[in-house]
């Protein structure tokens, strides 16, 4: 017993586990510092992707709709028969149409002059439309007919605030002035943003033309594209998974095959793209262009993802099966094929598609081997056709829509990465629900 | 006989000899399977192996050979004179070739018949008209020369392709007769078809050989190639990038080293935003986040993953660049001219790396034994102490092969960097500059219409094979830290 403990001046103790000092409120602090950075972390991470979806959503949706000028008139059988007597057919039906703008104008109680010349920079020369419409259709004379006119892609870039009053400069395509009709006849309802088909299944435009350029044609393209590396990928990949995993004895080329494998996850993609264009198209002679090369080349690519995940669902499967085969009376190959790959086929397929899906994704190596987006002009005319001719994929045509100078395909970049992303998330969700349903835990 | 015809006979031939085979087996045991040595779909199988295997392999080797075996013929039979002033031999085949194409379109559309064809003559008809007629566009008029060895190529080819139908045929009938006849109770078919399989195996196993086989020689003939037209020292050493598509040779400034610096300070811009971001998130979702948390915010971040480069690509050129420059542009700062620049690409690349770091550091995190943990919490030792001075230093090498990994993919990007970065290749320390890569001068080398002989279209090999020694590098380094200084538990 010493004195200091009998003293009476120590009954409230220097430090203790009630009474926090110094030092360990500086450790608590780095504590929940050290914390919070983590959580921060997390949340930056998390901001980055609501900012990447909120700003692909907002900048795509308008490419799925398109500005049109609705307007509803009747053509009485005078009107018709002295338009086709006269020598400016069209010319004659664009007054018509012109006028019969101006009494809705009207009804609708707005008062802004305007020519057709006007007419012409915002919707184009409708009279060729009108009068192929009533010529196909003589039965309608007389009767109300609506029409739906797609205005051009100025007025469309105005309407979607791509195009501002401050930025416009007066040309023959689209006059400020023009802006004054063009927001009278948004108040009078008629020009109005309309869902287009066009936009997922048209084909690619020229350079000038972004409101009528679709997607139809690549999202082909790259249908024909993951047929060729579904069909040559997911057989290879599995013999070879089945080999390695089943079969391959401890020696230096089994080694060799690995070490291969793994540094071929890893390669770029862009060096996959030489070798099609080198080997594929170089060398064997192959079409350029052609969505058979594309799916060469990016069964090459994918083959490392299926064979990793198929061997590790292949070594998932408990070796109780094997023996089990095995013991009553089938050889090694029965007990593998019969046995142990229709159990692990779930993980293999979940495997397949989510190397597809980044397949499907992929645009570095389409572009080197000529799958670039204005090849995509036209639809292939039959199913060989459709690996042979010259077409693009859709992320190829994302990026040459980004590329081009009109902001107006900005746009339509930015609506194809939404119809990109749409199947991503649809082969990926298959993919999850394929394990969900399938897998078994031994 | 077109191909498809030909693939179509054999597959019938098979079909028929595993009909056959099966049938003759089981004859052989008078109709019980019992007494065979295999099942009878063996047997079947064998005669069908027999019919399919050696038939498409002289298929193969055929089609692989019959190119070299008519072009040196048509070569030998041209004259001298034939190749111009400003012309090649390769140029002069290449227009044989379209010629000869031409010619089987022509004959296809029915413009003229086969014999037409044969005998078509220079001096009585504009070779270059007829063929324009049915669609084919030729660059120049046809001579005599070219055409005759067009005409030559055509039917060689002809000849040559009847003469592999027939053999093939033949060879997939020996075949499947030889496998029929071998069809016997007493015959071992199962043994002899796995052993079959067995080779399909192995030779699938070994594709990924082929591949990389495949992108050596594909780099490596052209980098020859290319150093034969250009000096490997401007290229290696240059500090200039001017390739010219005009002015053809000589005139171009090939250097790599502008390239060079342009990927690195772009990776390592990304590598700055990914890897604290990553390793911190890796770090809370193991050692703090409970399994709510980690369930929902794991499978969100890895979505960044799962997003195609050309999305980031679209991202860094549209919205994050314009946004930077509303920033340090020249309205507020007067950093930054435009919205392409190594910053914009740096950060949008590290966005795209942040799972790629976080998760791979997870597992590493993970695996770091439970006891570890404990005997430092006994020892007094805060949460975030036991993770600085404990788990981070035994999950260090794990953590340096990531980073390394996540590197590699940094620096083989490509469309971040094409659409983000600009196209001009400077030296310069400045972030907001626009730079390029090597991977973006590929793209920009190889497409379009480039002449595959000129040394701006060959350099895109060599910056290929640069760039595949570079990231080969840097994954076996990454293993090679990752295997040594690995804390060996347990």
């Amino acid at each position: 017993m010493t004195d200091a403990s009998m003293s009476p001046e120590s009954v409230a103790p220097k430090s203790g586990l009630a009474t926090i000092d110094a030092r360990t409120r500086k450790r608590n602090a780095a504590e929940k510092r050290f914390r919070l950075y983590g959580m921060a972390a997390i949340g930056v991470g998390l901001l980055f992707l609501v900012f990447l979806f909120s700003s692909i959503l907002r900048s795509g949706l308008p490419a799925f709709t398109q500005t049109v000028l609705d307007i509803e008139f009747v053509l009485t059988s005078e009107q018709f028969d002295t338009a086709e007597s006269k020598m400016m057919k069209t010319g004659e039906y664009q007054n018509i149409f012109v006028a019969a703008l101006q009494e809705q104008l009207e009804a609708s109680g707005l008062e802004v002059a305007f020519d057709a010349k006007a007419i012409e920079r915002i919707v184009g020369k409708p009279g060729g439309t009108i009068r192929s419409f009533f010529l196909e259709n003589p039965d309608r004379i007389g009767t109300p007919v609506s029409f739906e006119l797609a205005a051009s892609s100025r007025v469309d870039g105005y309407l979607n605030g791509r195009v501002t009053r401050d930025t416009i400069v007066d040309s023959r395509f689209l006059m400020t002035t023009d802006l004054d009709l063009v927001d009278a006849l948004r108040d009078a309802g008629i020009i109005h943003g309309a869902f287009t088909w066009n936009f997922i299944t048209g084909t690619d435009s020229g350079v000038d033309n972004p409101g009528g350029a679709g997607l139809g044609a690549s999202v082909i393209g790259s249908f024909f594209m993951m047929l060729v590396v579904l069909f040559l990928s997911l057989p290879i990949g599995v013999a070879a998974s089945i080999y390695l995993e089943e079969f391959a004895p401890k020696n230096r080329w089994t080694d060799l095959i690995e070490v291969n494998i793994s540094n071929l996850a890893a390669v770029p993609s862009i060096v996959f793209g030489i070798l099609g264009l080198a080997v594929f198209i170089q060398f064997a002679g192959m079409p350029q262009s052609a969505p058979l090369v594309g799916g060469l080349v990016l069964t090459l690519m994918t083959l490392p993802t299926i064979i990793i995940s198929t061997r590790a669902s292949l070594a998932a499967v408990p070796p109780s099966i094997r023996d089990a085969a095995l013991g009553v009376g089938a050889s090694k190959m029965q007990s593998v094929f019969h046995h142990v790959l229709p159990l692990a086929m779930p993980g293999i397929l979940t495997g397949t598609i989510i190397g597809l899906a980044q397949a499907l994704g992929e645009t570095a190596p389409l572009l080197l081997i000529g799958m670039v987006g204005f090849v995509a002009r036209e639809y292939p005319e039959g199913f060989i056709s459709g690996f042979t001719d010259a077409n693009s994929a859709m992320p190829a045509q994302i990026y040459t829509w980004a590329s081009r100078a009109d902001p107006g395909f900005y746009e339509k970049a930015w609506g194809g990465i939404i119809i990109l992303l749409l199947f991503l998330i649809t082969m990926n969700a298959i993919a999850v629900v394929l394990r969900r349903r399938f897998e078994r835990r031994w | 006989m077109p191909f498809s015809w030909l693939v179509l006979i054999i597959f019938a031939i098979a079909a028929a000899g595993y009909v056959l085979g099966r049938k003759r087996a089981l004859n052989s045991a008078s109709g019980d399977s019992r007494n065979l040595h295999s099942l009878p779909s063996y047997y079947g199988a064998h005669a069908a192996m027999w019919a399919i295997v050696p038939a498409t392999a002289v298929l193969l080797v055929w089609m692989l050979a019959q190119p070299f075996f008519v072009n040196a013929r048509v070569l030998a039979s041209l004259p001298d004179t034939v190749v111009t002033e400003g012309s090649s031999i390769g140029l002069v085949m290449s227009d044989i070739r379209r010629v000869a194409d031409g010619l089987d379109e022509a004959v296809l559309q029915g413009a003229m018949t086969r014999a037409e064809a044969a005998s078509l003559d220079t001096d009585t008809t504009d070779v270059r008209d007829v063929l324009g007629s049915v669609g084919v566009a030729l660059g120049s008029a046809v001579n005599a020369d070219v055409l005759s060895g067009a005409q030559l190529y055509r039917a060689l080819n002809g000849t040559a392709t009847t003469l592999m139908s027939w053999l093939v045929v033949l060879i997939a009938l020996g075949g499947a007769a030889y496998g029929y006849s071998k069809s016997h109770a007493d015959f071992r078919a199962r043994n002899t078809v796995e052993r079959g399989i067995l080779a399909l195996l192995i030779f699938a196993a070994s594709i990924a050989i082929l591949t990389t086989i495949g992108i050596l020689f594909a780099l490596l003939f052209n980098t020859i190639e290319f150093f034969k037209l250009y000096p490997a020292r401007d290229f290696f050493f240059g500090t200039n990038w001017a390739p010219s598509f005009s002015g053809r040779g000589g005139a171009s400034d090939l250097g790599v080293l502008p390239l060079l610096w342009g990927t690195f300070y772009i990776s390592l811009i990304a590598l700055l935003v990914a890897v604290p971001i990553g390793l911190f998130s890796a770090i809370y979702l193991s050692e703090y986040a409970g399994p709510r948390v980690r369930g929902i915010a794991k499978p969100l971040i890895e979505i960044l993953a799962g997003i195609p480069t050309i999305v980031y690509g679209l991202f860094a050129l549209l919205t994050v660049g314009p946004l930077l420059v509303s920033m340090f542009g020249k309205d507020t700062l007067g950093w930054m001219q435009g919205g392409t620049a190594v910053i914009t690409a740096g950060l949008v690349m590290g966005i795209m790396l942040i799972p790629f770091v976080s998760s791979l550091s997870d597992d590493i995190i993970n695996a770091v034994p439970q006891s570890l943990r404990d005997g430092s919490y006994g020892l007094g030792a805060t949460q975030s102490e036991t993770i600085r001075q404990v788990i981070l230093p035994a999950a260090l090498p794990g953590i340096v092969g990531a980073i390394l990994l996540a590197a590699s993919r940094a620096i083989g990007e490509t469309m971040i960097v094409v659409l983000g970065a600009g196209a001009a290749a400077r030296l310069s320390m400045n972030p907001f500059d626009a730079m390029t890569t090597i991977t973006a001068k590929i793209v920009s080398q190889l497409t379009g219409d480039a002449d595959f002989a000129s040394p701006e279209a060959l350099v895109a090999f060599a910056l290929g094979m640069t760039l595949f020694v570079l990231t080969l590098g840097l994954n076996i380094f990454a293993l090679y830290i990752v295997r040594k200084y690995r804390e060996q538990y347990d």
